[in-house]
């Protein structure tokens, strides 16, 4: 018990200490360059204009490649801890949800589109509009509960792991052709960048609306 | 001159912003009621999407209006919807388990 | 629209203090909930940080740390998911949704 106690006034303390240490570190970090030069430098072969877009897509490709590979492996852990149980929500009654949600997914669904086809030139891309795809499919769920609008399990299955399977087919032709892994021809970088994003976004949308579902399909 | 009004209405909103996320942030993991806290989460990741501008990042505010703050905040919400049914299931089983 | 350091270093602050804020909470609170918000909070801290040293930059704007935290939030999302299908498990296996207080001793 005194331990507790202990430990209970000790810790504001820490934490209070530790507050300050970081702000002050934070506070005194030499300004520096960073890496704005080298990426405008390059530019010119990145096969598309937004810096952002880039840095994920071309010049980190591996860390984008990974970072879908995350997403599945967190759709395989929530579907290996469990069956999918219904969504706490009840199905609401009168016109007013079923009529907004008839204009705003398909607004939802343009929006999307749109950021993945902007993330070339300006802010926006794959991750962006898979986002907002997959609140579209989530809102779609829970305005009716009881009965799910849902894919097959087999293309559910697809759909989740075809993102990562494009873009390591793209990756690994780069290999092939002497590009280095995860390297693209300067020629064909825009479409096969916009190509590896169509498909993430429709992977990403799918798997948010998976996550949000929760357990694997069966009962 | 509306030069440097221009920086102390910026500046102004941007103490102010600060200030709201940490009041925010404190409220949230302080607070009793999980419900609240997890709809002061979304707001946080709002509030948040508005520093990321102010920090010319638009691609980053972007992804954190639509998944640090819409798909997270529903994952959170649906997640909480589950725990209280869990609780009132096992409430359920504790009184027909007393009754004989 | 550049951003001046005087307001960069209200940000550089403001993202050390949520980081703190998340570490307290992590260990202070009980309700396995409230440390996956915690968590979330102290990721939206360093991202802060983060964007914070990326727009202070001399050759402006540098996008290399922009695109680490578009990464950063997406696996924040994946760790926040995981964890929550986590924590209704051990709510189920224990009524509980949160860490026993310490060892079986206790």
């Amino acid at each position: 018990m005194t331990r507790h106690r202990a430990a209970a006034t000790l810790m504001p303390l820490m934490s209070l200490a530790l507050a300050g240490l970081l702000v002050v570190a934070v506070l005194d970090l030499p300004p520096q360059s960073g890496l704005a030069e080298p990426v405008a430098g390059a530019m010119d072969r990145a096969g598309v204009d937004h810096p952002v877009t880039a840095v994920l897509l071309n010049f980190r490709a591996y860390d984008t490649f990974l970072e879908l590979a995350v997403l599945l492996l967190a759709v395989l852990a929530v579907w290996s801890l469990g069956r999918r149980d219904p969504i706490p929500a009840r199905p609401v009654q009168g016109p007013v949800l079923h009529g907004t949600l008839r204009h705003l997914i398909p607004v939802a669904v343009v929006t999307g589109g749109y950021l993945v086809w902007v993330g070339s030139s300006d802010s926006g891309g794959a991750f962006q509009g898979g986002a907002v795809l997959g609140a579209a499919g989530v809102m779609l769920m829970l305005s009716r509960p009881r009965e799910l609008p849902m894919l097959p399990a087999p293309l559910q299955r697809l759909g989740l792991a075809l993102g990562v399977c494009v873009f390591l087919a793209v990756g690994t032709a780069g290999l092939l052709a002497g590009h280095g892994f995860m390297g693209y021809p300067p020629d064909w970088a825009y479409p096969l960048i916009l190509g590896i994003e169509l498909v993430a976004a429709l992977s990403i949308a799918l798997t948010l609306v998976l996550l949000f579902l929760g357990g694997r399909h069966g009962h | 001159m509306s030069e440097a009004i221009t920086f102390w209405l910026l500046t102004g909103f941007d103490v102010l912003l600060v200030l709201t996320l940490l009041g925010v942030a404190w409220r949230l993991l302080a607070g009793r009621d999980l419900f609240r806290s997890v709809v002061l989460f979304i707001a946080f990741g709002l509030l948040l999407s508005l520093a990321w501008v102010r920090l010319s990042a638009p691609d980053v505010a972007l992804a954190e209006a639509a998944i640090g703050a819409g798909v997270t905040g529903a994952l959170l919400l649906v997640a909480l919807g589950r725990l209280r049914r869990l609780e009132t299931r096992a409430f359920r089983r504790g009184k027909r388990g007393k009754k004989p | 629209m550049a951003t001046d350091p005087v307001n960069l270093q209200i940000y550089l602050a403001c993202g050390a203090l949520l980081f703190v804020m998340g570490v307290h909470a992590l260990v202070v609170r009980r309700h396995l909930l409230l440390k996956i918000l915690a968590i979330n909070i102290m990721g939206s801290g360093i991202f802060m940080v983060l964007l914070g040293v990326a727009a202070g930059g001399e050759g402006g704007v540098d996008p290399v740390p922009h695109a680490l935290v578009i990464t950063g939030i997406v696996v924040a999302l994946s760790a926040t998911a995981v964890a929550l299908v986590l924590m209704l498990r051990v709510k189920a296996a224990t009524g509980l949704a949160r860490l026993p207080r310490s060892g079986p001793e206790d």
